[in-house]
């Protein structure tokens, strides 16, 4: 089924339905390895199953590994070890112009020398499409990209959204395996950004097809993604939902990269009913322990500022909680919420709680309790 | 690709800035022409005999044909070499790309009578060239004092000219494009032919304009090691001006050559503007108004 066809389908009735939306290619890396021949591999060992139509994101720091992979699997670098295959067929050692895979990049790549018709029509000329149906599938995609009318532009012509508009229509004119995409939205500015955000998941539902999204910003990764696989020097950190890695993160690196939150090195001590922080004693619900063996070996305890309340009566705290003492260092005014800047324990560590922004009721240098729900921390490997 | 901001223009340019330079054009170029212009058509009697001669002496032709056959070879000598040359050097790193710069430009540095020296000494008879020529029983080929010599030796004196256009266009040329091209299904030599060729155009137009152009007015080389026999246009001149005096013929073949030249020129500017249009808003995020 081409695009078009499914374009065609979708105008009616807009194509919601899960079944009728997830079909694509299954992606999966087993063992992929690169290594450059530096101090550690750029991407080591790494073992992931993209389900067809899903919507993949890599997310990561600069350098941890995750362009590289989308490189991998698009054929722009060769495996040092391990397999990729598309739908059960070992793709590890074609070229990329027979991976029939589309791809987006961060500078958009469209050719200078061609008109927005032309790049758009490339990957089907390379395919020896007959001239009507080019034209025909060129119109189609435009519309489903709403740019049409922009057809005999040449792109120095275009802004940068519509410019990406225009690579992301070449990029699945073709009815490609599926599409990487290489931090498309990172040369834009921010409220473009989010408008392209929407426009790509719309696109990802009505098309149907497996995305593989490249990002380093955490935010993004969390708007589109159906998992995140999040990456740390060559390796998976973790993957899940953004809901799993946000509530349920297996190590102290998930839980800093997606969002803020409040850390307590609970060192090698063991982590049993009960965890021990400086003369704090907290007890600890067994589901909230992160599957992970690092656990046992060095722990930490994880709180999202949003889980924090504070009072300055100590008996203001709900029986059963876990609290610490604290000291307002600063207040920072978000206009949807306030943040309480805490200096937290004998060590006077850096705490966040999150307040309504209404909520005047404390002030730099209060003595204050902090405090928050058992079942709303989570014990991660440090 | 880096977005350059183009220089404002200042609120009134100052024409006063040029009148050193359009001086000195018009004293040492503008006039001379002029005279040579008014000589070639018989001034104070108006005449194209001078022109008609160029075409009926039975010698002037041969010699621009032969000239023009020498320049089309060099330029294309100098392409082949130099296309080459000039994408390595846009393929390797600071250091080596440093290397290969100062390769093309030591002989450009260097005295143009030093170089054309340097290949007689190559090219004499029983030289080191003819002799490996000999060893494998070719020695039957003259160089020195031969079309042939001067091909090679004006390819070689006038590669820079090919070599340093070419690298600053295909410098400009961003890689990604050909990892897109190749992701949307064009195997290594599609891309190549159907992207990055086109977008390297502009400067092949440069280059090959530079070389051709230059070659058809050379010299010193084909004075040196060409011979009377087999001479080319330039030296066609040299003879008519100082051995034979006739200023009036030589004013003829120096304007009908000077006129191939910019057509030519002008042939190549309308092919390589366009394309030089494109290649300035491909580096430019910002849309522009045509």
């Amino acid at each position: 089924m081409t695009i078009s066809s499914k374009v065609a389908a979708a105008a009616p009735a807009p194509a919601s339905t899960p079944d009728s939306a997830r079909q694509g290619t299954q992606i999966r890396l087993s063992g992929v390895t690169k290594d450059y021949g530096l101090a550690s591999p750029a991407v080591d060992a790494v073992s992931l199953t993209i389900q067809p139509g899903e919507f993949m994101t890599l997310l990561g720091p600069s350098g941890s590994g995750k362009t590289t992979t989308l490189n991998l699997i698009a054929g722009f670098e060769t495996l040092s070890s391990g397999t990729i295959a598309l739908d059960g067929a070992d793709v590890g050692t074609l070229p990329p112009h027979k991976r029939n895979l589309g791809m987006l990049f961060q500078n958009y790549a469209l050719f200078p020398h061609m008109t927005v018709a032309q790049n758009v029509a490339y990957p089907l000329r390379e395919r020896k499409v007959p001239k009507d149906e080019i034209a025909r599938r060129v119109a189609e995609v435009l519309e489903l990209v709403q740019l049409p009318g922009r057809d005999q532009n040449y792109p120095s012509q275009l802004s940068g959204g519509q410019q990406q508009r225009v690579a992301l229509a070449r990029a699945i004119v073709f009815d490609p395996a599926a599409l990487l995409l290489d931090e498309p939205l990172g040369a834009l500015d921010r409220n473009l950004r989010g408008a392209l955000q929407m426009e790509i998941r719309r696109i990802h539902r009505e098309v149907g097809s497996t995305f593989v999204f490249v990002t380093h910003d955490q935010e993004e990764a969390m708007n589109l993604s159906d998992r995140i696989a999040l990456f740390n020097t060559g390796r998976i950190e973790q993957v899940g939902t953004p809901e799993e890695l946000y509530r349920r993160p297996d190590t102290l690196f998930t839980a800093r990269f997606l969002g803020d939150s409040n850390v307590f090195d609970l060192g090698e001590a063991a982590v049993g009913t009960q965890a021990t922080w400086e003369d704090h004693i907290w007890s600890v619900d067994p589901a909230t322990v992160a599957e992970h063996p690092g656990v046992k070996a060095h722990g930490a305890v994880v709180v999202r500022p949003e889980d924090v309340r504070i009072s300055h009566d100590p008996q203001a705290v709900a029986p059963g909680a876990n609290a610490v003492r604290a000291t307002v260092r600063d207040l920072e005014y978000m206009g949807s919420y306030r943040t309480v800047m805490l200096d937290v324990g004998h060590s006077r560590q850096l705490g966040r709680a999150r307040i309504d922004a209404l909520d005047a009721a404390f002030a730099v240098g209060d003595e204050v309790t902090a405090w928050w729900k058992p079942e709303r921390q989570r014990i991660v490997a440090a | 690709m880096t977005t350059t901001p183009r220089p404002r223009r200042a609120p009134r340019p100052s024409w006063l800035l040029l009148v050193p330079a359009l001086a000195l054009l018009a004293g040492i170029l503008l006039v001379p022409l002029g005279q040579s212009l008014l000589r070639s058509i018989g001034a104070p009697e108006f005449t194209l005999e001078h022109y008609a001669s160029l075409f009926t002496d039975g010698v002037t032709l041969t010699v621009l044909g032969r000239t023009a056959m020498t320049a089309v070879i060099v330029t294309a000598v100098a392409f082949l070499l130099g296309y080459p040359y000039a994408y390595l050097m846009t393929r390797v790193g600071p250091r080596l790309r440093g290397v290969l710069l100062v390769i093309v430009l030591i002989p450009f540095w260097t005295s143009v009578m030093a170089r054309n020296y340097a290949w007689i000494v190559l090219l004499q008879r029983g030289g080191p060239v003819q002799s490996v020529f000999e060893f494998f029983g070719a020695g039957d080929i003259v160089f020195q004092g031969s079309v042939v010599g001067v091909t090679i030796a004006m390819s070689q004196v006038l590669l820079p000219f090919m070599v340093l256009p070419l690298f600053s266009s295909l410098g400009g040329i961003d890689r990604k494009l050909l990892l897109a091209a190749r992701g949307l299904g064009s195997s290594p030599l599609m891309a190549f032919w159907k992207i990055y060729w086109p977008l390297s155009r502009g400067g092949v137009v440069s280059g090959l304009i530079l070389v051709f152009t230059l070659s058809l007015g050379f010299y010193v080389t084909p004075a040196l090691l060409g011979s009377p026999q087999q001479s080319l246009i330039a030296q066609l001149l040299a003879q008519r001006t100082t051995q034979l005096l006739d200023f009036a013929g030589a004013g003829a073949l120096g304007i009908l050559v000077l006129v191939i030249t910019l057509v030519l020129v002008a042939w190549a500017n309308r092919f390589g503007g366009t394309i030089s249009a494109i290649g300035v808003a491909s580096t430019s995020r910002t849309k522009e108004t045509r």
